[in-house]
């Protein structure tokens, strides 16, 4: 499997310092891999096309900085080309003058529209709405229960239907009047799963869309999609005239390249992202992180946001005194493993990490919350002192640890072994051992201040995981 | 039967007329897309095989498998004599049922009764769906069949694969949500074994394969079923959209070293996606593809056919 671009273009280009410039020959192999990169991201195939002309029109002619090294230079190029197309502004959520705003959600069957409904219903009640969900799914069997369920998990009301209203237009319309009497301004109405190519259930929604006139028509669409992106968000649009496309499924290891297919093929913006389970799971799309995920180089500014929002700047430059003091006790593994607590799922976390070098083992170990709780556990149960000096542990103080924690002895010993790995590695990085550095650079570009955040909580993972 | 593939109709068979049916609903609606490669061409040059290249990539084959199944035909066809064109598509077609033909295999079956399907895969893909159309047609063979209402993690999950087991007469095994999947599984095959049913179709919770804790979840599923039934589950299937791209294959690896998949279903491959991604798995993995979703009522569940299926990923 393709594991990075940057990596790949490295090797590419490793015989290329000291010349000036890119040239015809040195730029096909580096396009062969973006290509092979695109393509595995399920780009589609002619936008792919498109995008690899222009790649090498613009790094034909590039000169080759001196800040910047072939291989940058070219992630650059591609990575312009890529937030070009995606669009280069975050886009707004429109309503109507006079409420209630209706907002239609579409898609094909199982992309996660009545997921996406209700992390939409969350997110406008806290940006200051007041949401009334609706179903109009009539044919999948449960679809309505599903919504009133999740409605109530994110406790917005949802408009369940009168007597007599059977058809999508009728609920559509009562949950419209309700909305009115009860004063919620945004009627946001979940409609079937449905195929493009069928014609009847498409009228159904134009119908819907004459009716109500919503101001936003949302077309769900699934990370994992491949090649036929295209033709369904093409006939969505065709059809209904889309206004935004929510992704869903980011959280898990598909790299989404249908976002560029359908930005492409329709040129409507993408809205929201659905990036886990919990109803508030769902971000405002930023055209950044994307591109940065499809070439499998993760997504670090939004890591590094979260990281510096949660983790307290002067308990990480201790951290990072400590580090380089050589003084790491356990007592701070525990004070890291609080820090990495606040900054919600592990999961969530390690997707954000690129796909490469020690990262890599990281996402593929399964990452268990449990695991955290069971740690600290131990380490509460130790003596001050214990924690400070963990040579102190023989043979009986582990036992009592154990006891102390309701975990086993074994236990108690892996999380040493962890917390030793963790130590040494530190080591490593405080006196600017390998993997630093890269790191070190490309953080340093788009924040003066970015390391000192994520090394201490980042390192703390591998650490603390250590499988 | 590979020669003939692309110059004279197949033999007509119930399956291949619904597949037929699937993918002539694709042309209707999107008619004028239809470039037929081939017309005009006189010879293979790159340009033939560029072609064919993003065919089988817009059919989700994938890159991997089509730049092999292409270097595969390529090297055939230089040692061979003339280059007719039309010929290497048929290789290209036969290389490809080779691959799915390569890993069929007989399903599973339990030596005594319970027979116990495990369907899994990540959410959205239409396991419930599946199970209920699965259970009507062993149904309509004849056996006794219990769903088992292993997703107690999705909102409403339990409630649709209910409704499935009234439109199929089938008795349903389920607890409230969020209960213990593996106490759900083991009620459902006590009542299967006291109610003397042939197979128990177990639905488990949608989940993307990489959240922590689902495959987890599966192998304790796996496990209690090996305790109250002999050897089961005895197929554990997984459920692949076909409008699933390159995911795909990492979702059968994934589902396939945790829980031991033994086949595939590919389902909704009613609309325009081709659902190439399953020759990429079959090629890796070896998994059989047993059955392919054509729709949403009952009987839109049929046998997997490689001859039907190669063809439609070359219309369109």
């Amino acid at each position: 499997m393709f594991d990075n671009l940057s990596e790949k273009l490295q090797r590419t280009f490793k015989n290329l310092r000291g010349q000036g410039k890119l040239t015809e020959e040195n730029i096909d192999d580096a396009l062969k891999a973006i290509r092979l990169a695109l393509l595995e991201a399920d780009v589609h195939f002619k936008v792919v096309k498109r995008l690899i002309a222009n790649i090498r029109e613009k790094s034909l002619g590039a000169e080759v900085l001196t800040a910047l090294s072939p291989t940058e230079q070219v992630v650059k190029i591609v990575k312009d080309e890529l937030t070009a197309i995606l669009g280069s502004t975050e886009s707004k959520v429109r309503y109507c003058s006079t409420p209630p705003t209706v907002h239609m959600i579409v898609g094909l069957q199982g992309s996660g529209k009545t997921t996406s409904a209700g992390k939409l219903a969350l997110w406008l009640s806290q940006h200051g709405h007041k949401p009334l969900l609706v179903s109009v799914d009539v044919y999948r069997p449960a679809a309505r229960d599903q919504l009133k369920i999740v409605a109530g998990q994110i406790g917005q009301p949802i408009y369940d239907g009168a007597a007599g209203e059977t058809t999508p237009l009728e609920l559509a319309a009562g949950a419209f009047r309700e909305a009115k009497q009860t004063g919620r301004d945004v009627v946001l109405i979940d409609t079937a799963g449905r195929l493009h190519i069928d014609d009847a259930l498409m009228v159904e929604l134009e119908q819907l869309k004459k009716r109500f006139e919503p101001k936003e028509i949302l077309f769900v669409a699934d990370a994992m999609t491949g090649q036929d992106a295209v033709k369904s968000a093409s006939e969505f649009d065709k059809r209904l005239g889309i206004s935004g496309v929510i992704l869903t499924k980011m959280d898990g290891d598909a790299r989404g390249g249908a976002s560029l297919s359908i930005r492409e093929a329709t040129g409507k913006p993408l809205k929201f992202l659905g990036t886990g389970e919990k109803p508030s799971a769902f971000e405002i799309f930023h055209p950044e992180r994307i591109v940065s995920r499809l070439l499998g180089m993760g997504d670090m500014l939004s890591l590094i946001e979260k990281v510096e929002e949660n983790i307290d700047e002067k308990q990480a430059l201790e951290m990072q005194r400590k580090m380089l003091a050589n003084d790491f006790s356990l007592e701070d593994f525990r004070e890291q493993l609080r820090q990495v607590k606040k900054l919600g799922s592990l999961q969530s976390i390690m997707d954000m990490l690129p796909n490469v070098g020690p990262f890599k083992e990281l996402q593929n170990a399964e990452i268990d919350p449990k695991e955290l709780v069971r740690t600290e556990a131990i380490i509460n149960s130790m003596t001050a002192k214990e924690r400070v000096n963990a040579d102190l542990l023989n043979g009986s103080r582990r036992r009592r640890i154990a006891k102390g924690s309701g975990t086993t002895v074994q236990q108690v010993n892996q999380l040493l072994k962890q917390y030793r790995q963790a130590r040494a590695m530190m080591r490593g990085i405080a006196t600017g051992g390998a993997g630093s550095k890269k790191r070190k650079r490309s953080k340093g570009k788009r924040r003066g201040h970015g390391l000192r955040g994520p090394a201490p909580g980042g390192m703390g993972f591998r650490g603390l995981l250590g499988r | 039967m590979i020669q003939t593939l692309f110059s004279a109709p197949p033999p007509e068979s119930g399956l291949f007329d619904r597949f037929k049916k699937a993918v002539s609903k694709t042309r209707d609606a999107l008619s004028g897309q239809i470039d037929d490669i081939f017309e005009g061409k006189k010879e293979i040059d790159e340009e033939l095989l560029d072609d064919l290249e993003m065919t089988l990539i817009g059919a989700d084959v994938g890159v991997r498998t089509t730049s092999e199944i292409l270097d595969d035909v390529r090297g055939e066809m230089e040692r061979a004599e003339g280059g007719d064109p039309r010929a290497i598509k048929e290789r290209i077609a036969g290389r490809m049922m080779e691959i799915l033909r390569g890993s069929e295999r007989p399903a599973e079956t339990a030596a005594q009764p319970p027979e116990v399907i495990l369907v899994v895969g990540v959410n959205g893909v239409g396991k419930t769906t599946t199970i209920g159309k699965l259970a009507h047609r062993l149904t309509q063979d004849g056996r006794k069949v219990l769903l088992c209402a292993g997703d107690t993690f999705r909102a409403a999950a339990a409630e649709q694969l209910s409704v499935w087991g009234g439109r199929t007469g089938c008795p349903v095994i389920r607890q409230k949500a969020g209960a213990d999947p593996s106490a759900v599984l083991f009620d459902g095959l006590q009542a299967a074994k006291a109610r003397g049913v042939d197979t128990v179709i177990v639905d488990t919770a949608g989940r993307l394969h990489n959240k922590a804790g689902l495959m987890a979840e599966l192998e304790k599923m796996k496990r209690t079923a090996g305790r109250v039934a002999p050897a089961a589950p005895h197929q554990v299937l997984l459920v692949l959209d076909a409008v699933t791209g390159q995911n795909g294959l990492e979702q059968a690896r994934r589902f396939t070293a945790g829980v031991g998949v033994t086949g595939l279903v590919l389902a909704k491959l009613d609309g325009t996606a081709k659902g190439g991604i399953v020759v990429a798995v079959a090629r890796e993995l070896g998994l059989p593809i047993r059955w392919v979703g054509i729709g949403e009522q009952a009987d839109d569940l049929v046998a997997f056919d490689p001859e039907s299926f190669v063809r439609s990923l070359f219309e369109g």
